[in-house]
């Protein structure tokens, strides 16, 4: 279980979030939503220490994160980052039993345990037929996976997860989060997607969290937070909401020209 | 070249774990290998010099130093007149082992450096002379030559100590210049050590043109070489060299990790400004150690590592010890033929390592055209 209390945070000494509170439970999947710049990449490098809270405090079952030594951190939380830099030369089976790095000290090597806890987390993913390939001959869709299968390999309670989808094919983005769904529920696992794609965030999240300007602009389930009215003032932008034809929740859609900044030039 | 050990998609976990280890064989070969290799080598090198000696002669004499082994070397004939067994011992051990000892030593350190450095700034232009230490240890060598008064510390003259106290100061500032509060950012790394290694080696630039007499000396230093090599430097020498190596290799799961970004290698656990100063030190240290008695050895610190990263792939934990092994048996060999190819005179031994060296890495080049190296 995530939580924060009152948290502000950013880079060097310019605050982008002020004042976040949210709570994100196991089993649930929590999405980030807001425009871009609202700070969801940031608050999740908070959530991991890569940046440090300004003020307020963050929480992991209880437990301050400010109190626990990275190398336990990453044993309770995985990241699945947005455009993480995979060496090329690297088998993609080396790259996930890389998340065994923080249940290793520095001069053990890794045994029969943690290459079958990194093989059941690559049949979990159905990257198994990758291992032997190279990161660099994998398409966007495959080195995804396998980013997943490396987070997994961490066994964390938590999984975070910076834009999963950004340029994937829409069979890709339906592959992806309904493996972040099923493993959530299987694994009972806290997750924290940020998504910009409002449409995929309905369809897959418990509980929404609208960013904007640094603060939470709107908090609840799909159907109270993605209103017309809500993305009017936090995207700017004109959209229609319906229901989903089959499962009522909410969809998105867009009209040409319907932008506040666009209408006003023409 | 990784071997293909997943076949069926239907394999287990377990079935997995026990299958994966044998991935490991061929490079463990290689190491067991090299190691020997490194041993035939070592005898084979003292086989060589103005004075020919077999090789069963030469291991005998080795053989009969280590402990517990009672051997009495057989003396051959050289030019005609037998040679007794003191004076064999006095050759093979006083003259020539020293002297394939460091280099060895120094092949090891540059290697093992130069892997680290490619490592730790993820570019595969990175050699242990990037970010400083030869512009330091080449001024500090230079400054030590023209002073007009002798120091000597423990029978050594001003050059190592001024060489050493070079490399390791410039890095140091490099470091302190590049820091950003917590953070060391590598680009800015890289750039302090390039803009403080030209304002150092202009200095040298400008010493040389008015050095006079002893432009010579210094310009053999600058050169790298390792004749008059004794005992008491091989001493001096090793330890820091082994224990730097040794640190280093604790560290290639770490390094392997922060192939990835720093962002991703934090949250699988790595303390990254921890590690990247302990590497960066120890780096330091060990090419600090080898270049202030022999000089600026080059290429060996960039063509070695990437050649094993070509043929045993970019696992650290095997690409560091392997590049150890391979770096001394490589300078060994070059400071062997830089000193038996013209006798009496001596070819500095950065024109034999380049000369040779990089032919047979632009065919390692070739070969492997096309797949991901780095």
């Amino acid at each position: 279980m995530i939580e924060l209390s009152d948290v502000s945070l950013g880079y060097g000494h310019r605050a982008v979030l002020s004042n976040i509170n949210l709570k994100a439970i196991p089993g649930k999947i929590l999405g980030l939503i807001g425009p871009n710049g609202s700070g969801k990449s940031t608050l999740l490098k908070g959530i991991t220490r890569v940046l440090n809270v300004f003020s307020g405090h963050i929480f992991i079952d209880g437990r301050d994160i400010k109190n626990i030594k990275r190398e336990e951190l990453a044993r309770l939380i995985a990241v699945v980052p947005q455009n993480p830099i995979l060496p090329d030369a690297f088998t993609a089976f080396e790259l996930v039993l890389m998340g065994r790095t923080p249940h290793l000290g520095l001069l053990r090597y890794e045994g029969r345990e943690d290459i079958a806890i990194t093989w059941q987390a690559m049949e979990a993913t159905r990257t198994e037929s990758l291992a032997q390939r190279r990161m660099g001959e994998l398409s966007g869709g495959e080195r995804q996976r396998i980013v997943i299968a490396r987070a997994l390999t961490q066994q964390p309670k938590v999984l975070l997860l910076d834009e999963p989808t950004a340029h994937l094919d829409i069979n890709h983005q339906i592959e992806i989060l309904d493996l972040v769904k099923s493993l959530c529920l299987e694994q009972s696992l806290t997750v924290i997607a940020a998504l910009h794609d409002l449409n995929l965030a309905a369809q897959y999240c418990d509980w929404l969290v609208m960013l904007n300007g640094g603060r939470t602009y709107a908090e609840g389930i799909p159907q109270d937070v993605l209103t017309a009215e809500n993305i009017k003032e936090a995207y700017g932008a004109d959209v229609c909401v319906y229901p989903h034809p089959i499962n009522k929740l909410p969809i998105t859609l867009v009209t040409a020209g319907g932008n506040d900044g666009y209408q006003h030039r023409t | 070249m990784s071997r293909v050990i997943s076949k069926p998609v239907s394999e287990t976990a377990e079935e997995f774990a026990i299958s994966y280890p044998l991935h490991w064989k061929g490079k463990v070969y290689a190491l067991v290998g090299l190691t020997g290799l490194l041993l035939v080598v070592i005898v084979f090198a003292t086989t060589l010099g103005s004075a020919p000696i077999p090789f069963s002669t030469c291991f005998q004499v080795l053989f009969s130093q280590v402990p517990f082994v009672n051997i009495t070397p057989s003396c051959p004939e050289v030019f005609g007149m037998p040679l007794g067994v003191e004076r064999l011992e006095m050759i093979i051990l006083n003259i020539r082992l020293p002297r394939i000892l460091l280099a060895g030593l120094v092949g090891a350190a540059l290697a093992v450096a130069g892997a680290t450095y490619q490592g730790l700034f993820r570019n595969p232009l990175a050699d242990p002379y990037l970010i400083g230490v030869a512009s330091g240890a080449g001024l500090g060598a230079t400054i030590a030559f023209l002073i007009p008064f002798t120091i000597s510390w423990m029978s050594f003259g001003a050059v190592p100590l001024f060489a050493f106290i070079g490399g390791m100061g410039a890095v140091a500032l490099v470091y302190s210049l590049a820091r950003v509060g917590k953070t060391l950012p590598t680009t800015t790394l890289i750039l302090a050590g390039v803009a403080l290694g030209a304002f150092l080696s202009s200095i040298t630039s400008y010493l040389l043109t008015i050095c006079g007499e002893k432009l010579h000396g210094i310009v053999f230093w600058l050169l790298g070489g390792l004749s008059l090599t004794k005992w008491a430097e091989v001493w001096i020498v090793l330890p820091c060299i082994l224990v730097g190596i040794i640190i280093i290799w604790l560290h290639a799961r770490p390094l392997n990790v922060m192939q990835l970004d720093e962002e991703q290698a934090q949250q699988l656990g790595i303390n990254v400004a921890k590690v990247k100063l302990i590497l960066l030190g120890t780096a330091t240290l060990i090419t600090s150690s080898a270049v202030c008695f022999t000089g600026l050895i080059g290429f060996v610190g960039i063509i070695i590592p990437h050649a094993v990263r070509l043929i045993w792939g970019p696992d650290h934990r095997f690409l560091l010890p392997l590049s150890t092994l391979v770096g001394a048996i490589f300078l060994i060999l070059a400071d062997t033929l830089a000193h038996t190819l013209l006798p009496p005179t001596e070819i500095p031994v950065g024109v034999i390592t380049a000369f040779c060296g990089a032919p047979f890495f632009l065919y390692l080049l070739r070969r492997r055209k096309g797949l991901a190296f780095f």
